[in-house]
């Protein structure tokens, strides 16, 4: 997957453009506001990971900073809520974003089919065999004919805008400190690299339906090892597969990127705020397809680093600090001077000879 | 040699003047090649498998009906596996690619191109067969042993447990490394067949059109159904072959050691899904496009007024074929791909929503200012004009490639094309099928029973598949035989709407049983001044060869008008 370095001007245009759009589909405080964060988010790149760690809410997590006790999940956060009817809340700027032309979208939809619903009562009513016996031999009018093809094509246009701005924020590249998680796709169960600290793998599996009620999680999303990860910071999620396809999902994050055996697919991952967000793979991959969730325990900065110390790893600041006093060294898999070898070039990330 | 002359002489006047000489049973119903028994041959074809298609999504609207596994290891014993853990699940891979195969290769496209198509087009051009009656044979037998393998496969082992789990997509490299045995090999084999009988039948439709209308007949008098056909026939003939060689290099990945689709010899899994996609998205206008040339003949009937914009009609079918080519990577939104090409096909698709709407609003304003008859070909026409303008509005929500990441392979994409084909394409069939069934069977179907099937179907299929919209936005998986307690509600509701759609295909099956025991005899054209295409002006049903004399199109009115009477035999 080739990524886009920043936006250029043109992007630039379009994402503007976007803003303007979503919040004309709708007044609603509540779009302005997901609206208003995902301008905030572009300037991701100038938040300090410490601060945004130091922002995030502590109550939601387990007290103690030095040891790890997985994360209670909160109710209805990160996973879907019983008989729900909308998308999940969402926890990522790309989410809130999305969010907001998901509004105008259904707006869109609901309005486009109430109007077409509309013409058939009108018509079923006012030209029924009883109400109008004799019928008109009309045949032929272009004016309406250029109406019905123009305003389409412009209410499309108008949709256009917005997801054509959408699509450059969710290419944007991490930044290159950022901290890379790799999900590897296996026949059926999920594991996480951490290769920025010091490149240990958890194996994740599916908890049974009893496992998950002792432990209160939802059965079918819960996992034994969650992929854990700092919350508030911009994360470089990469995902590949062992043997068949698989596809990382987490509706809560607004995120899906499938994980193709020879392939390295990389995407901006960015969760706002501590908490547990399931997912579940998303392409067929033979019989327990259903069984291999996705469970990510976002946590802030320090509780991460504690976690990763426990599980016998790296912290990735004293690495890069070295890697910064070192000239020669070159942060691993800098996707844009790595971009030519990166699309399904199919290696793990490993340093460049360069 | 005289004698030799002489017989030959005798045996052409013989036909000429006996329209009706029909061969004996075997002959007719096994060497057909008369377009009408052949287009009868497809659409008992089509009621069976679709009869199995509906079975098998039934079994699994049954086991999603609550969470946990509840049947499959039945089924998983019963298809001759053990019912362990593994092979029960992989019973449900199988079901979903059974369901999707057959309802897209042996019910869909055997009953409106096979079926209908066969049956109308040569009626409607005014010609007395299809012009390659042979081929028109070999391409139904063709689909016949395609299905056969494919039922086949069910019984053969397929990895984890007998069949083919590999989803009617067949993606690489789960459908190569990733399934052992040979079930996926008899899979890809009945897809090889139907392609095969449905390229025949695409040239043969081509030709047929092109060659053989009656004098007069422009192709822009065509009636509307004809052109579907047509532009239904070249998205045939170009898409096909991508996915024959799509799936022969499957074949070859599975066992001859190749890796075309394998990252350790070079190959890449995405490329196949590219092809399969070159193939799989034209292929989803081939299932509808026919529809809406049935939908246009009827609307335009029973308002008793031509098609409102008909050059309009026919070449947003053509714009729609042709746009449908270029769009098919939004089927893969999620594999990775660059952010140009994603905005482009983000762009593209949206567009076919253009030439969709123009087909939606001449509809209406055909009916608008009509005298607008409620009979049962036209209820389920307007029924599918809404639906499927509820599947097309949801289609374009999914056209954006940003958007579509939270709903990708969700329950929201499967309701979305339920909408379009379960509710669009089905919907037109039946509304077909109940139009064309007094010309073609010379007997009344009864109008309770069809507006009792229409009511039961509508509401049925609202109820099964809106609320999976509701589970795709709150993120279940599709192809999950099992789900977390969140998604029990909307998947007990859907499933109590699969019963009442079941239960309502009852008073079609009655209904059928009803003409031919008890239905009135239909008049030539039973359905008014409304009906002007061609195959109205023959008896019902029609003789065995028709148009002996070829009719001849008067030049002062529209094809949707009056057609002169032809001389029947």
């Amino acid at each position: 997957m080739k990524i886009l370095g920043s936006l250029n001007g043109f992007h630039r245009i379009v994402a503007s453009l976007a803003m303007a759009a979503m919040l004309a589909f709708g007044a609603q405080g509540a779009m302005a506001q997901d609206a208003a964060e995902a301008t905030a988010t572009e300037q991701l790149e100038q938040i300090d990971p410490a601060e945004a760690a130091d922002v995030a809410d502590p109550d939601a997590v387990a007290a103690g900073s030095g040891a790890y006790t997985p994360m209670k999940p909160t109710e209805g956060k990160g996973m879907p809520v019983a008989g729900g009817i909308d998308v999940q809340q969402q926890f990522s700027p790309i989410g809130h974003q999305a969010n907001a032309l998901h509004i105008g979208l259904v707006w869109v939809m609901v309005l486009i089919s109430l109007f077409v619903l509309a013409l058939f009562v009108w018509v079923i009513l006012k030209y029924n065999k009883r109400a109008n016996p004799v019928p008109s031999k009309t045949s032929h009018n272009t004016l309406i004919e250029v109406v019905w093809t123009v305003v389409p094509a412009l209410i499309l246009l108008g949709i256009a805008v917005p997801s054509i701005g959408l699509l450059s924020a969710q290419y944007k590249s991490p930044p290159k400190d950022a901290i890379t998680v790799k999900a590897i796709g296996y026949q059926w169960y999920w594991g996480y690299a951490y290769p920025d600290n010091g490149d240990f793998e958890i194996v994740s599996n599916m908890l049974t339906k009893e496992e998950a009620e002792a432990r209160g999680e939802p059965h079918q999303l819960a996992v034994d090892n969650r992929m854990v990860v700092p919350a508030g910071v911009p994360i470089r999620f990469q995902t590949t597969a062992a043997d068949v396809i698989h596809s990382f999902a987490v509706p809560s994050l607004w995120f899906k990127l499938d994980a193709i055996p020879g392939r390295l697919n990389e995407k901006l991952l960015m969760i706002e705020e501590p908490g547990v967000y399931y997912g579940q793979c998303s392409e067929l991959c033979g019989a327990r397809h259903g069984y291999m969730p996705i469970a990510i325990e976002a946590l802030p900065m320090d509780q991460y680093n504690a976690w990763v110390l426990a599980q016998g790893g790296t912290i990735a600041g004293a690495d890069e600090a070295g890697m910064e006093a070192d000239p020669s060294a070159v942060p691993l898999q800098d996707p844009e001077s790595a971009a030519p070898g990166a699309a399904g070039a199919g290696a793990p990330p490993v340093a460049p000879t360069a | 040699m005289a004698t030799t002359a002489d017989s030959f002489q005798a045996h052409t006047d013989d036909h000429a003047h006996d329209a009706d000489h029909k061969p004996g049973f075997f002959a007719r119903w096994f060497m057909s090649t008369n377009h009408k028994d052949i287009g009868t041959l497809y659409l008992i074809f089509a009621i069976m498998a679709g009869i199995v298609g509906g079975a098998i999504s039934g079994i699994m609207r049954m086991e999603l009906a609550e969470p946990g596994i509840q049947y499959l290891q039945w089924w998983a014993e019963f298809m001759g596996g053990t019912p362990d853990f593994d092979t029960s699940l992989h019973m449900w891979n199988v079901f979903i690619t059974a369901h999707g195969l057959i309802m897209v290769f042996f019910m869909v496209m055997p009953a409106m191109i096979g079926g209908f198509g066969n049956w109308f087009v040569p009626l409607m051009i005014g010609a007395p067969d299809m012009a390659f009656p042979r081929m028109n044979n070999i391409s139904f037998w063709l689909t016949v042993a395609g299905f056969v393998s494919l039922l086949f496969s069910l019984f053969v082992p397929g990895g984890t447990g007998p069949g083919a789990g590999v989803g009617w997509t067949v993606y690489a490299p789960l459908s190569t490394t990733g399934s052992t045995g040979p079930a996926v090999d008899f899979a890809i084999f009945s897809l090889h067949l139907a392609g095969a009988g449905s390229i025949l039948g695409a040239t043969n439709f081509i030709t047929t059109i092109f060659n053989m209308r009656a004098p007069g007949m422009t192709l822009h008098k065509m009636p509307l159904f004809v052109w579907s056909v047509l532009v239904t026939a070249f998205l045939l003939l170009l898409a096909l072959p991508v996915l024959a060689a799509a799936i022969t290099m499957l074949i070859t990945d599975r066992n001859f050691g190749t890796t075309f689709f394998d990252p350790a010899g070079g190959g890449d899994p995405v490329l196949y899904q590219h092809l399969f996609w070159f193939f799989g998205h034209p292929e989803v206008y081939i299932m509808i496009l026919p529809g809406f040339g049935m939908i246009s003949q009827i609307v335009s009937t029973f308002s008793r007024k031509p098609v409102f914009g008909y050059l309009g009609m026919a070449y947003a079918m053509v714009a729609i074929g042709v746009v449908g080519f270029v769009v098919w990577a939004h089927h893969m939104y999620t594999v990775g791909l660059d952010v140009n090409t994603k905005m482009y096909f983000t762009a593209a698709t949206m567009v076919i929503a253009v030439p969709t709407g123009v087909k939606i609003f001449s509809w209406i304003a055909t009916m608008w200012g009509g005298s607008i008859e409620f009979k049962s070909p036209m209820v389920w026409a307007i029924g599918m004009i809404f639906l499927f303008t509820v599947g097309g509005v949801t289609g374009v929500y999914l056209a954006n490639g940003g958007v579509d990441d939270v709903v990708h392979d969700t329950y929201f994409v499967v309701a979305h094309f339920h909408y379009v084909l379960s509710m669009g394409a089905v919907f037109s069939m039946f509304a077909g099928f109940y139009y064309w069934f007094p010309k073609m069977s010379g007997r009344m179907h009864s109008e309770l029973l069809s507006h009792l099937h229409f009511w039961g179907f509508f509401i049925g299929v609202n109820v099964l598949f809106f609320p999976q919209h509701f589970l795709g936005l709150q993120g279940m998986p599709r192809r999950y035989p099992d789900y977390a307690d969140a998604y029990a509600y909307w998947n007990e509701i859907s499933s109590f709407g699969y019963t009442i759609m079941a239960l309502s295909m009852i008073f079609f099956f009655v209904n059928i049983v009803y003409a031919f025991v008890a239905g009135k005899k239909a008049a030539d054209n039973p359905w008014g001044e409304g009906a002007t295409t061609l195959e109205w002006t023959l008896s019902s049903p029609p003789p065995f060869h028709q148009f002996e004399t070829l009719p001849v199109i008067e030049d002062h009115h529209t094809a949707h008008d009056h057609m002169s009477k032809p001389a029947t035999a």
